[in-house]
């Protein structure tokens, strides 16, 4: 059991890694559209690492209900089609309504 | 984890389980921290689409939040819940966005 | 984000799309749930059939051509979009963290040869989840993208290279 342990944990710890910038990216850039740069797609990433090793935790520690690995696959294949479409959604309405594209050289807003 | 008088034991208790479920809670309270970083931007962000996207953040790290709370508190039948969390989430967002770029909801 | 009006379908296609997305929907069913009993099977059917009676328009548009080896071209796409996403992310993730913040944020546009419905939406949710790209609008007549790139090296990717159109356009044979 321990290699398995181990592969969770750094599946874990890389998925973290991940989401922590975002949450950094989120702060640090200087526009809206950079910033979502940072997040959607970070964000995405991570969240598939971690449920992915959850995934392999579940196979192994509670091999009576496998099913639950399937509805966590769904969870995953959601994330990655559904974050996308929200930032682009996101990203069209900005546009739309007049929010300028920072350029190097700016001040931030 | 049933506590049953004054001792914890988890119900499927093995060797080297308890170790995992500490890990779990370190990463549920990292994940914590991360939306606690990024209220920051949902409440300085100057207009509405920083604060709305600030939002959406929050509420997908919500959604790993409620996963790895299910395997802490050892009840695999718990997944319903962050599936339908996360449609929330995504059509929220999405009705936000059309909002924003027409200035109403329905053309009637 | 509007959908596009349904067009006017003969019989045959609109029932093929309703068989189509009824199993869709019987299957999803028998999976999430994982009790095989009666009760559970006919009320499975009959949330099933609701479903397909009301939404039958939205995921099968007609019959299409050459499905099975679009698909089985797009299964093999998607590993190598995976590889993609996780090599960005790390690029992205050195940019988040250098003190110095290299970034230069442009617009651009390009035009690509695909007009299909669902050929359009791959590539465009492709972009966005290659870090570096966010589709800002599609203009699905001319097959023309507007996107909003973070660096020169992935605006070149998209306007001088050109590599994932052409993989998209080889899934959906849209050359």
């Amino acid at each position: 059991m321990l290699v398995v342990d181990v592969t969770v944990a750094i599946l874990l710890t890389i998925g973290m890694f991940f989401m922590f910038i975002g949450a950094i990216g989120l702060l640090r850039f200087p526009d809206f559209y950079t910033r979502l740069h940072a997040t959607g797609k970070c964000d995405t990433l991570g969240e598939g690492l971690i449920i992915v090793g959850l995934i392999i935790y579940h196979l192994f520690h509670y091999p009576g209900t496998p099913l639950v690995t399937v509805k966590l696959l769904f969870l995953i294949i959601f994330i990655f089609i559904a974050n996308p479409t929200a930032i682009h959604a996101l990203v069209k309405a900005a546009y739309r309504r007049g929010v300028k594209p920072w350029r190097w050289g700016e001040g931030r807003r | 984890m049933e506590a049953t008088g004054d001792t914890f034991h988890l119900k499927n208790e093995q060797k080297g389980e308890e170790k995992m479920i500490s890990m779990f809670l370190v990463i549920g309270l990292l994940t914590v921290v991360t939306i606690l970083l990024c209220l920051y931007r949902a409440v300085v962000g100057p207009g509405v689409f920083n604060r709305v996207a600030a939002v959406n953040v929050v509420g997908t790290k919500t959604v790993v939040l409620l996963v790895i709370m299910g395997y802490i508190f050892e009840r695999p039948l718990f997944f319903d819940i962050p599936l339908l969390y996360a449609m929330l989430n995504f059509i929220g967002t999405l009705v936000f966005a059309k909002y924003l770029e027409r200035g109403e909801l329905c053309s009637w | 984000m509007e959908v596009g009006g349904r067009e006017k379908m003969n019989r045959g296609e609109q029932g093929f799309g309703i068989v189509v997305t009824f199993c869709i929907m019987f299957l999803f069913w028998l999976i999430l749930s994982g009790v095989f009993d009666a009760f559970h099977l006919i009320t499975g059917g009959i949330c099933s059939a609701i479903v397909t009676l009301i939404s039958h328009g939205l995921l099968v548009k007609g019959r299409g051509e050459r499905v099975l080896p679009k698909s089985l071209r797009l299964l093999l796409y998607i590993p190598w979009q995976l590889w993609q996403i996780v090599l960005a992310n790390v690029d992205v993730a050195y940019r988040v963290l250098h003190p110095k913040m290299p970034i230069n944020p442009r617009v651009i546009e390009f035009e690509t040869s695909l007009r299909g419905d669902f050929a359009l939406a791959t590539l465009a949710n492709s972009i966005t989840l290659t870090p570096g790209t966010i589709t800002i609008f599609v203009e699905p007549g001319k097959g023309k993208f507007w996107v909003h790139a973070l660096a020169k090296e992935h605006a070149d990717a998209h306007l001088v290279d050109k590599t994932m159109q052409g993989k998209v356009a080889h899934v959906f044979m849209e050359w």
